[in-house]
């Protein structure tokens, strides 16, 4: 089911925005527009789909309109054009009370610079959502100190905002905006503010409070590792318009264009990329079907000296060296039974990067990689040195 | 060719305008001037004497306890103010200070109930900005001895003119720091309270106007030390109290007396003035 539903939405900001629009849709870009009628604009024409429990990443540079895309969404700022569905209402065309109404029950924001009230205590912040909707206070007391026990701030309720560290502060945000159970939660560079250990950890946490909670997050940083981490899908923006969507890898490994690429570049590869990207077909015989003398031969012709082993069902079973194997045809031995070796490594299809280097780097075999106990290849290790160092034929091969 | 230019055209009549609107808006409102006149010079008279009624040793303790625990338990305040007013009393000037200090009391009291609201449209409106600011900046440059002649006429002589001279007088700081106090609240914590689904007026008072409260203190602070200045001067159109002393020692050249009395307005004006300042930081 789709949760939220964007469509052609806009913002220009300045006076004639409708002149600016018009421009857009001429298919003007933003700095034409710009030098043309000294509008600005904010987002061009975005049009996406955010899947339920979804963690729906936008990141760009900085001034591409990210921040401005997501208080389109709860309406901190006016569209000028465009559609915003939430499970099936227009938010974009929306009166004020219904609109409240949205942002009391279903959408909750997170901010950069944590955005708590100074002067309240840390259970007062939490609660703050639920006190303007006229909740008693027994009853927003109690949801509030459970919402603050799920971020793990037990016990610091009485203090006041300036008392917490960053990551504490940005828990306290967490909270309150989870306070409310909204189905949506937007987070405008909700961790950036904080320094990279801690923000480890609350990407970390963050993805161990989604899966209890399923909650549709859109999530904004300029940030490609914390994308590439956190995302379920990324969304790439530039000038106020969206460049690309797609998974993680779908953006890697295949950047729409230059400017994609370009952010995508500087990225340490080895985190996302996978066996799958790395492997080569491997040569194979079969050990129903054949014997030292078939092995021998394969290996001549591939120029390798040993040669991995599979049964009917393709599932793998070992390797042969080309030693063993003359010694076996010499002695008349029909099978490969008797010279199969199973000293090799074996990991899965979805193994990340680093941990193959892991293993790559210390051991003078090549490494198998499977699905299912069946082959689907082999990873030598030049291969791993040569995608790490970012070499653009194996992406090419992969592509 | 100047010369002529400048000659051509007459005299504009503003000060026969001025006293003509003036004349018009006595006449016109004297439905409204005269029954304030009454009621509330008696209720500012009552006040007074309510005040005076207590005695001073008394008097002085609660103000001395009072900055006390104002200033989180210091004993400095309390033993200037103990000092001070004792000071004041040993004069024979209590009943002067007790005129003082209500009409200062009062006059700030009406120009903080004007001026927040004031100071919160301005902040909420680009418009309501644009016109009050510069009857902010006229109201406070004009020199403050010209409001007392209007004031006479609508309201006669006595505190009831005085109150509203300084009303013109000391409302515009109030004014205007709230409306830099709102229009300071950082955007984050706006678009929070914006975000939850907070009213226009859920916003106002449980998240700008607390945010603001420490830069409307201190516009406050201002108010209360212009409508102190401002009393001295209504003197002159016989508001009683410090002033007065001041002002008939300077019609009769009395050194000795002048310099007493204006050494009470000091004693006042710092203890107002480190009061407010301390509900100020307080929280
Ligand atoms: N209130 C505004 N008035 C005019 N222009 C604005 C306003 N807010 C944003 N803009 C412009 O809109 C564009 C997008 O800004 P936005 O803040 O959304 O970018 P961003 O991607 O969030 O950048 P950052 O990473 O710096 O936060 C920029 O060109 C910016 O100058
Ligand atoms: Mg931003």
């Amino acid at each position: 089911m789709a949760n939220i539903k964007v469509e052609g939405l806009t913002k220009v900001f300045g006076k004639r925005s409708k002149q600016g629009l018009e421009l857009l849709k001429q298919g003007k870009s933003k700095d034409d527009i710009l030098a043309e009628t000294g509008l600005t604009i904010g987002v061009n024409q975005a049009s996406f789909e955010v899947n339920d429990a979804e963690i729906f990443v936008i990141m760009g540079l900085s001034g591409s309109g990210k921040s401005t895309l997501v208080r389109l969404l709860n309406r901190l700022i006016e569209p000028t054009d465009g559609k915003v569905w939430i499970d099936g209402e227009n938010l974009a065309q929306m009166n004020d009370k219904d609109l409240r109404e949205v942002r009391r029950k279903k959408m909750s924001m997170v901010f950069q610079k944590f955005g708590l009230f100074p002067f309240r205590t840390i259970i007062e912040n939490v609660e703050y959502g639920l006190e303007i909707q006229g909740i008693d206070p027994t009853t927003r007391r109690k949801q509030a100190f459970e919402s603050l026990e799920l971020v793990g701030l037990k016990g610091y309720e009485n203090q006041y905002p300036d008392q917490l560290s960053g990551g504490m502060q940005q828990r306290v945000g967490l909270a309150r905006a989870l306070a409310n159970d909204p189905s949506v939660l937007l987070m405008d560079e909700a961790f950036s503010a904080l320094d990279p250990l801690i923000r480890k950890d609350m990407q970390d946490e963050l993805l161990d409070l989604q899966e209890k909670m399923q909650k549709t997050i859109i999530f904004i940083t300029h940030d490609l590792d914390e994308a590439l981490r956190i995302g379920d899908r990324i969304t790439i923006m530039k000038d106020g318009a969206i460049v690309q969507i797609g998974t993680p890898e779908e953006i890697l490994v295949n950047p729409a264009n230059d400017y994609v690429e370009r952010f995508v570049e500087d990225v340490d590869r080895s985190k996302v990329l996978t066996a799958s990207h790395i492997m080569k077909r491997p040569e194979t015989v079969n050990i129903d079907k054949h014997g030292p003398r078939v092995a021998l031969e394969r290996m001549k012709e591939e120029g390798i000296s040993s040669i991995l082993v599979i049964d009917s069902k393709r599932k793998f079973k070992g390797y042969v060296t080309a030693d063993d194997a003359s010694i076996a045809r010499k002695q008349e031995i029909k099978t490969l039974e008797g010279i199969l070796k199973t000293d090799i490594p074996k990991i899965e299809k979805d193994t990340p990067m680093h941990d193959i280097f892991n293993i790559i780097h210390n051991i003078p075999t090549p490494v198998a990689v499977v699905e299912n106990e069946r082959l689907v290849g082999i990873i030598v290790r030049g291969a791993v040195i040569a995608a790490l160092a970012n070499d653009s034929e194996v992406e090419s091969e992969n592509a | 060719m100047l010369n002529n230019l400048t000659e051509f055209i007459p005299r504009i009549p503003i000060a026969e305008g001025t006293a003509w609107f003036v004349g018009w808006l006595t006449s016109t409102f004297a439905f409204l001037f005269n029954p304030i006149k009454t009621y509330f010079g008696d209720f500012m008279e009552w006040t007074a004497n309510l005040l005076y009624s207590i005695p001073p040793i008394i008097v002085i303790l609660i103000v001395a306890l009072a900055a006390f625990f104002l200033t989180g338990k210091k004993y400095g305040l309390a033993a200037f103010s103990v000092f001070g007013l004792w000071l004041v009393h040993n004069q024979g000037l209590w009943e002067d200070l007790t005129f003082t200090i209500t009409l200062v009391i009062l006059a700030s009291v009406l120009s903080v109930i004007i001026g927040v609201p004031f100071g919160i449209l301005m902040s909420k409106s680009k418009t309501a900005d644009a016109i009050i600011r510069p009857v902010l900046d006229f109201m406070q440059t004009m020199p403050a001895f010209v409001y007392l002649i209007p004031a006479v006429a609508f309201f006669g002589i006595g505190m009831v003119p005085g109150v509203f001279a300084s009303l013109i007088f000391a409302t515009p700081p109030t004014v205007r720091f709230t409306n830099l106090g709102i229009r300071q609240v950082p955007t984050e914590l706006v678009e929070a309270s914006d975000a939850f689904g907070s009213t226009g007026a859920q916003k106002l008072f449980k998240v700008e106007l607390p945010m603001a409260k420490a830069t409307i203190m201190a516009g406050i602070n201002q108010t209360v030390m212009l409508a102190l200045s401002m009393v001295v001067i209504a003197s002159m159109i016989g508001a009683p109290g410090l002033g007065r002393e001041v002002l008939s020692a300077l019609q009769r050249a009395q050194v000795g007396p002048g310099f007493v009395a204006g050494l009470g307005i000091v004693i006042l004006a710092i203890i107002i003035d480190r009061f407010t300042q301390n509900v100020n930081t307080k929280n």
